[in-house]
C-alpha cells in the first residue's frame, strides 16, 4: 500500500488509489501521521481572501526563500503551510508557528529575513509582529491567548488554518472523513437521521428550520412515491457583510462534502450539487479540488469505501442572483431557469428539483453533519442553548476593532461578541445597533446588548439569525441610511415575479428617500410601518416577506432619529447628504491643501498653510476632503 | 467570428444537449468571449435544445451575464454592507466622476468597465475594490487613481 499512498502528493494531482474499506482509510491515516513529525515547526500562512489580497503568498515566498537561504540543514527544516482564513482578518496576513502557537500579524514580505533569523534561528518572538492587546496595550505572543480566539468555540471552522485545503491528505490526518466511515459502516440511514434529530441541529443559512425533521420529510415522500433524491449544498451566500459560508468553502471543503455524502447515505440519494457564488472563485477552485481528490480516494462517486454505497456532487456556479439562496428559486437556477421562487408548499423536501424530494442545506449545516455523528447528538445538543444547539458562526464586521469570522456557541450575548471578541467599536466606548441576519435582519440597540444570540431571542427582538452577518454600527451611522441601504439592496435583487415585493419595496423605498431629504412627517413613518406590515404578510417567498425588518426594527428602536430627520431636517449621523453641510475647523486645519486637490468641485479655497474654506453653495458633499485630510479639519453636521 | 464559432462548439461540446445546462454553458462562453452575442446566444440555445426566449430571459434575469462588449480593464467597487459604512459609494460616486461613466457601464474609450457588486465577502478589507482581478484592500480614492493610471 505504501508506494501507492506516496503518489498522493500535495501538488493536488491524485494517482488512482481508492480506499477499500473503513480500515483501509484508518490505516491511510496511520500512515500519513507516522510520516509527519510532531515536533516540526510548521509555519502557516493565511491564504484567505482576505490575506492573500494584503499579500500572503509574497510572504509565504520570501519565507521560503529567506529558510533556504538560512542553510538549516543541521535542524529540522520547517515546513511552509498555506491554509484557509484564520478569520482575524482585519490583523492579516497572519503567520502562525505551529506547535507553538506563536503568532505574528500584519506581516511584510521585508519581515520574512528577520522572522528566520530571530525565530527559527535563535528562538526569539520578533516582537513588533506581535498582537497587542488595544485595551490593556499588553503584548500577546501566543494565538490561544488572544481574546479574539479564546471566546470562541471552533467546532465547525476546527479545522481551518491548521489544514491545506488544497491537500486530502491533511483533512484525513486531522480526522476527516472518520464520521462517514462510522455511518456507512455502523451506522443505518435511519440511525443517522435519529442522530441529526436529536442533536437539535436547525438550519444555520436563516430560516432555522429544524434540519432532522426536514430530512424526515424527505424520507417519507420518498417512501410513499420511490425515485431519486437530491441533496444540495447551499452555498449561495448573498448576504452583504457576510462571509461564513466562503470561509469553509474555502478553508476546509471537505467539511463540506463529508457532511452532504453522511446525509445523502441517510436520505439514500445517490446525486448532489453545491450551488456556489461566482463572486467566490476561490472556494468554486478549492471545491473541485477537494471533489476531485475525494473521488479519487472513492471517498465519494462509486462505491464509497467499499460499501456499495455511491453518491456524487457537482458544482453549479450562481449568475448573481441573490433570490438564488431562496430553495425553489436555487431549485429553478439548477434547472437551468431563470431564479424565481414558487410558493411553498409542496416544499422541496416534497418535491424539489426535477420534482423529486430535494434536501437543500447550507453549507455551514452541512459542516456540522460529520461532528454529531462521529462525538454523537448528546455531545452537540448539550453547546448552546436548547432550542439553539451547537454554534453559529458569524462574520463580524463594520465598526469594530476586530474584523472576522467568529464562532461560538449559540446563546451568547450581543454585547459579549461585538466587545470581548471584536474588542469594541474603534475610537469610541460603545457601539449604536449591531444589524444582524442581511438585508432581511434587524437593527438591535446598544440597550439590548445582553440579548442571547440565539434563534428565538433574535427573532423576538424583530432582527433574526439569518445567515450570521453582525454588521458593528457607531454614532457616525445614520439608521435611516442603512435601512435605505438595505431596501434599494433587495429592490434591486426582487425578482419582480409577486405584487407585494415588487411594488411594495418600491414604495417603502419611496418614504425612506423622502425622510433622508427631510421630507415627510410623522404620518409618514407611521404609513410606512403599516405599508411594512402588509408587504410582509403578502410576499411569495422570504426576500419580500422579510423585507420591511430592517425598517420596522430602526423605526422600533430610534423612531427619535427618523423625527430629527422630518421634524428638525437634521441627519445626526452626519451622512445623510441633504440634511449635512462640511465645513474646515480654522483651528485645526493646517493648510496642507489636500482637500483642495481632493475637492472635484474646486471649491474649496485658501493659502497654503493657512486654515481653508469650503463654498457650500458649490459642494455637492461627496466628502473626498474628509477622507484627504490628514489632521481630521473637516467636519460634517 | 467563424474563427472564434470554433472555439465556442469545443465549450459546447462539453456539456450534454440538456436544458439544465443553459447557465453553466452561457458562463463558459461569456468567459471565453467576454459577453453573450446575439450570434452566440443562439448557438448555445441550438446546441441545448432551448428556446432563444428563454435563453434571453435567463441572460437578462442574472445580473453576471453581459449583453454588450466589455472594456479593457474591469473595475468591481464593493458595495456590500462593511463597505457601504466604510465609504465604497463615495469611491463609485469618484470613479463615475474620474472616469465619466455610470456603474454597470464602459468608458467611451472602452478602457475601463465601472461594476457594483453586491458583496466580495472580504469585509475586513472594506472599503473593497477588484481590478482585473485584484483585490485593492482599503481603497481610497487616492491609491486607486494610482492603479487606475497606471493601467492606462
Amino acid at each position: 500500500m505504501g508506494d501507492a499512498m506516496a503518489q498522493v502528493s500535495t501538488a493536488g494531482k491524485i494517482e488512482d488509489f481508492r480506499l477499500p474499506s473503513a480500515e483501509g482509510l484508518a490505516a491511510y491515516r496511520e500512515s500519513i501521521l507516522a510520516e509527519r513529525d510532531p515536533n516540526r515547526t510548521v509555519i502557516i500562512v493565511c491564504h484567505g481572501t482576505g490575506c492573500i489580497a494584503n499579500g500572503s503568498p509574497k510572504v509565504a515566498g520570501a519565507l521560503r526563500k529567506s529558510i533556504a537561504a538560512a542553510g538549516m540543514t543541521a535542524q529540522v527544516i520547517p515546513q511552509i503551510k498555506t491554509t484557509g482564513c484564520h478569520g482575524f482578518c482585519s490583523r492579516g496576513p497572519l503567520v502562525i508557528f505551529q506547535p507553538s502557537g506563536l503568532f505574528y500579524q500584519k506581516v511584510k514580505e521585508n519581515d520574512a529575513e528577520e522572522i528566520v533569523k530571530t525565530t527559527l534561528l535563535e528562538g526569539n518572538p520578533v516582537e513588533r509582529l506581535l498582537y497587542r492587546d488595544p485595551r490593556t496595550d499588553e503584548l500577546i505572543p501566543y494565538d490561544y491567548e488572544i481574546p479574539f480566539y479564546k471566546h470562541q468555540q471552533r467546532i465547525v471552522l476546527r479545522n481551518i488554518g491548521k489544514i491545506d485545503p488544497v491537500d486530502i491528505r491533511d483533512t484525513i490526518a486531522v480526522g476527516g472523513y472518520q464520521a462517514l466511515a462510522k455511518a456507512l459502516t455502523s451506522m443505518t440511514p435511519e440511525e443517522v437521521l435519529t442522530a441529526v434529530e436529536a442533536a437539535g441541529l436547525r438550519g444555520r443559512g436563516g430560516g432555522g428550520f429544524p434540519t432532522g425533521r426536514k430530512w424526515r420529510i424527505a424520507v417519507e415522500n420518498a417512501r410513499k412515491n420511490p425515485g431519486p433524491v437530491y441533496v444540495v449544498g447551499n452555498g449561495d451566500e448573498g448576504d452583504p457583510g457576510a462571509f461564513m459560508d466562503r470561509t469553509l468553502m474555502e478553508g476546509d471543503p471537505h467539511a463540506v462534502l463529508e457532511g452532504m455524502t453522511i446525509g445523502a447515505y441517510a436520505l439514500g440519494a445517490h446525486q448532489g450539487y453545491i450551488y456556489v457564488r461566482m463572486e467566490y472563485p476561490l472556494a468554486v477552485r478549492h471545491l473541485s479540488i477537494a471533489i476531485e481528490q475525494a473521488r479519487a480516494l472513492g471517498l465519494l462517486g462509486e462505491n464509497i469505501l467499499g460499501t456499495g454505497f455511491n453518491f456524487d456532487i457537482q458544482i453549479n456556479r450562481g449568475a448573481g442572483a441573490f433570490v438564488c439562496g431562496e430553495e425553489t428559486a436555487l431549485i429553478a437556477s439548477l434547472e437551468g431557469r431563470v431564479g424565481e421562487p414558487i410558493p411553498r408548499p409542496p416544499y422541496p423536501a416534497e418535491k424539489g428539483l426535477w420534482g423529486r424530494p430535494t434536501i437543500i442545506n447550507n453549507v455551514e449545516t452541512w459542516g456540522n453533519v460529520p461532528q454529531i455523528i462521529e462525538k454523537g447528538a448528546k455531545w452537540f445538543s448539550k453547546l448552546g442553548v436548547p432550542h439553539s444547539t451547537g454554534t453559529k458562526i458569524f462574520s463580524l464586521v463594520g465598526k469594530v476593532n476586530n474584523v472576522g469570522l467568529v464562532e461560538v456557541p449559540m446563546g451568547i450575548t450581543l454585547g459579549r461578541i461585538v466587545e470581548e471578541i471584536g474588542g469594541g467599536v474603534p475610537g469610541q466606548d460603545r457601539f449604536k445597533a449591531v444589524q444582524t441576519g442581511g438585508p432581511s435582519g434587524g437593527c438591535i440597540p446598544y440597550e439590548l446588548k445582553d440579548t442571547p444570540v440565539d434563534f428565538d431571542s433574535l427573532s423576538a427582538v424583530g432582527a433574526m439569525m439569518g445567515s450570521g452577518g453582525m454588521i458593528v454600527m457607531d454614532k457616525r451611522d445614520c439608521v435611516v441610511d442603512v435601512a435605505c441601504y438595505f431596501l434599494r439592496f433587495l429592490e434591486e435583487e426582487s425578482c419582480g415575479k409577486c405584487l407585494p415585493c415588487r411594488l411594495g419595496l418600491k414604495a417603502m423605498l419611496e418614504y425612506l428617500d423622502k425622510f433622508s431629504k427631510g421630507k415627510g412627517s410623522q404620518e409618514d413613518i407611521d404609513d410606512l410601518h403599516s405599508l411594512a406590515r402588509a408587504i410582509m404578510a403578502g410576499s411569495l417567498c422570504a426576500l419580500g416577506g422579510t423585507s420591511p425588518n430592517p425598517i420596522l426594527t430602526t423605526i422600533r428602536y430610534f423612531k427619535d432619529e427618523y423625527l430629527t430627520h422630518v421634524v428638525d431636517h437634521k441627519c445626526p449621523a452626519g451622512v445623510c447628504k441633504d440634511l449635512i453641510t462640511y465645513s474646515i475647523d480654522p483651528e485645526i486645519c493646517n493648510g496642507c491643501r489636500a482637500c483642495a486637490r481632493a475637492c472635484p468641485q474646486g471649491c474649496i479655497s485658501g493659502e497654503k498653510k493657512k486654515p481653508h474654506t469650503i463654498d457650500a453653495s458649490a459642494c455637492i458633499r461627496c466628502g473626498m476632503c474628509m477622507d484627504e485630510c490628514p489632521v481630521g479639519a473637516v467636519m460634517v453636521e | 467570428m467563424s474563427e472564434s464559432f470554433g472555439n465556442i462548439e469545443a465549450i459546447l461540446d462539453r456539456f450534454p444537449p440538456q436544458p439544465e445546462h443553459l447557465i453553466s454553458a452561457l458562463q463558459d462562453v461569456q468567459a471565453k468571449f467576454n459577453y453573450i452575442s446575439p450570434a452566440v446566444m443562439r448557438a448555445v440555445c441550438d446546441h441545448l435544445g432551448v428556446p432563444i426566449s428563454r435563453g434571453w430571459a435567463v441572460a437578462t434575469f442574472f445580473k453576471s451575464f453581459r449583453l454588450e462588449p466589455r472594456g479593457m480593464h474591469e473595475i468591481k467597487v464593493c458595495l456590500g454592507t462593511a463597505c457601504h459604512l466604510k465609504g465604497g459609494a463615495r469611491l463609485v460616486e469618484a470613479l463615475e466622476r474620474d472616469l465619466a461613466v455610470t456603474r454597470g457601464h464602459t468608458s467611451k474609450d472602452l478602457n475601463f468597465d465601472l461594476d457594483t457588486v453586491n458583496c466580495l465577502g472580504a469585509c475586513a478589507l472594506a472599503p473593497v475594490v477588484v481590478v482585473d482581478e485584484n483585490y485593492q484592500p482599503t481603497a481610497t480614492h487616492r491609491k486607486l487613481k494610482k492603479v487606475l493610471k497606471e493601467l492606462k
